[in-house]
């Protein structure tokens, strides 16, 4: 079991993984995903391509190699859950459900336009595989907290995962869950904080500060690992040390750069939403190109 | 149908709700009881000591109340989500209408001592404006029965609804109606008693106070229809129609009537029936005194509904 720390860190545990075929493949798909989801922003014309990138690398671990789910099956009673509480980042969620096979990738060109299944914020009731739909913040983790209680009643053996923004604990109604997640000991809950720093406007620190956040959610009866949110063997080393059973729901500080992979979106407040023009569009796909090279 | 004989015995449609989800919770497993420490208030403690793992207390928190229901939904389980009226609706009315409404969950969301069975507690704890926010909800039903037996088949009729709906329960006493064979079906508006002279359409605790003005009204001379609208959303467009067709509609609820149901009768008759109405309900921000008393100040009454009737012929003739 991994230790529990404050910050964010290389994870020794991701020393098991060197090579590894499991990391090799995520690298290989949260790539995949990055040029894809910022090919549909461009496409479409608006997203969130900063959240988006922050959170890929998470996204990816969890559909391309955690999650046990079934796109032929996609409400499975026994399925693990994942709930994009930062319901905003579709660009992530669309690209990693297609990925995953729950619509054909060519859907993918359909974002944001008229009719589409692909809506700006998930809508579980267009497309499969989404649990619940989000957008305003603080939804997801309260539904989630739900589903871990269902699972808890029934001696349920599925996991479920939600991915929050860290801008978004600045809403209430996510510590109401995180205390009654605390408080029921949902250890089949996972929270997985996408901690880039930034919110829309401004830095979390200097909006309404959040730290010291590990020790808040420590307060609230959780147990709480840093990794390096964009280190698929730290995330995978995270993600396998959820596995069942466990006394305490646990919340992973994923430590994040909003805008990864793309220079000049990185750490930038103003990316949260905003368009590449033409120019920026090619010299961010020559970036990833460069990235899977290496 | 005949009107009903004057009622003696006076209930408490909370009663009729958790026994009602008792029965369904000892046949299925899927039914769970979600509260904000309103155990009590709901009158669930019995649930509790039947089915201790099946009642979710998330404490004095709703926006996650609702949230957890939604989740519990997702989960398998058919949760029915229970707590004040006034503030299950108010506090935690985005995670009705996202989690519950937009998500299609299939949760059960009760209202309980809703309206003003507050009374002197105030606005604050007055469920008023339910109604009128909740039928703006896409595709969340709502239903506001009228007495036990209608509480009791409103429940089932949820519990068995693949969908979010919205059921606000009076602990104000009311009588058992008596009525006909007509089933309890979502959607359908139930017709106490024909009449041609007039319409009285009404739901909730105003029922059997209808009833009793069409008695009034008939003693001097005046058919009224009584219709119990207990569906608000989606409304039964049908029975507004045939109540049109006396020339006169009054609406009777303990909900604010702008917004309420007797905006939705409005709507319905500005487009496609228009005839003259009197809306009775409370008008907004209540001042302070019993439930007993709002009812009687704002003229929720048998004599107020007569008089509203009245009143509109009275109209309808100048």
């Amino acid at each position: 079991m991994m230790e529990q720390v404050d910050g964010p860190r290389r994870d020794a545990a991701a020393s098991a993984y060197p090579n590894d075929t499991r990391v090799k493949h995520v690298r290989e798909r949260a790539g995949w995903m990055r040029r894809r989801l910022l090919k549909m922003i461009v496409d479409a014309g608006q997203g969130h391509p900063g959240g988006d990138l922050s959170a890929t690398d998470i996204v990816a671990t969890l559909y391309f190699d955690i999650l046990r789910i079934d796109p032929v099956d996609p409400t499975a009673a026994g399925r693990d859950r994942f709930v994009m509480s930062k319901g905003h980042c579709t660009g992530a969620l669309y690209t990693a459900l297609s990925g995953a096979g729950f619509f054909a990738e060519a859907e993918l060109d359909t974002y944001l336009k008229p009719q589409s299944r692909l809506n700006g914020h998930p809508n579980r009731t267009y497309l499969p595989g989404v649990e619940t739909n989000t957008g305003p913040l603080g939804h997801g983790l309260p539904v989630a907290t739900g589903i871990a209680v269902a699972g808890q009643i029934d001696d349920a053996g599925f996991r479920v995962f939600a991915l929050t923004g860290d801008g978004e604990l600045q809403e209430g109604s996510m510590w109401e869950a995180a205390m009654f997640a605390g408080h029921r000991g949902l250890g089949n809950l996972t929270v997985i904080v996408d901690r880039n720093g930034l919110q829309q406007g401004a830095r979390t620190e200097d909006t309404n500060a959040l730290e010291p956040l590990a020790d808040k959610w420590r307060a609230f009866g959780w147990e709480v690992v840093g990794v390096d949110g964009h280190d698929h063997a730290s995330l995978l080393a995270a993600f396998d040390d959820a596995a069942l059973p466990r006394s305490k729901p646990r919340c992973i500080i994923a430590e994040t750069v909003k805008g990864k992979g793309i220079s000049f979106m990185e750490h930038q407040a103003a990316w949260h939403h905003g368009l590449p023009n033409a120019d920026q569009f090619a010299l961010a796909n020559g970036e990833f190109d460069m990235d899977m090279a290496r | 149908m005949s009107a009903p004989a004057p009622a003696v015995n006076l209930h408490d449609c909370r009663d009729a709700y958790v026994r009602t989800v008792e029965q369904l919770a000892a046949s299925d497993d899927r039914i769970v009881a979600v509260v904000n420490d309103s155990v009590g208030s709901s009158k669930l403690g019995k649930f509790r000591d039947r089915f201790p793992s099946r009642l979710i207390n998330v404490g004095i928190a709703e926006q996650n109340m609702v949230g957890v229901g939604a989740g519990l939904a997702n989960g398998g389980k058919i949760p029915f989500v229970s707590g004040a009226g006034c503030f299950l609706t108010a506090r935690a009315m985005e995670q009705i209408k996202v989690d519950c409404g937009y998500s299609q969950a299939n949760v059960k969301l009760c209202g309980i001592s809703s309206g003003v069975a507050y009374g002197e507690l105030g606005a604050t704890h007055h469920s008023i404006e339910d109604v009128a926010w909740l039928r703006a909800i896409d595709k969340l039903t709502v239903i506001v029965p009228a007495d036990p037996w209608e509480t009791a088949e409103a429940i089932r009729a949820a519990a068995a609804h693949n969908g979010p709906v919205y059921v606000k329960i009076s602990r104000m006493p009311v009588p058992e109606l008596d009525r006909g064979d007509t089933p309890f079906r979502i959607g359908r508006a139930e017709v106490l008693r024909t009449g041609d002279d007039i319409a009285i359409i009404a739901n909730g605790t105003l029922v059997h106070r209808a009833l009793a003005a069409a008695e009034m009204l008939a003693a001097e001379g005046i058919d009224a229809r009584v219709v119990n609208m207990a569906t608000v959303s989606p409304i039964d467009c049908q029975a507004i129609a045939d109540a049109a067709a006396t020339g006169g509609i009054v609406t009777a609820e303990e909900a604010l009537a702008h917004g309420g149901l007797g905006g939705a009768v409005a709507e319905y008759c500005a487009e496609h029936a228009p005839v003259r109405m009197r809306m009775l309900g409370f008008p907004g921000f209540l001042p302070t005194g019993s439930a007993a008393w709002l009812m009687e100040h704002f003229g929720l009454t048998a004599d107020g509904i007569a008089a509203a009737a009245r009143d509109l012929i009275a109209r309808r003739r100048a």
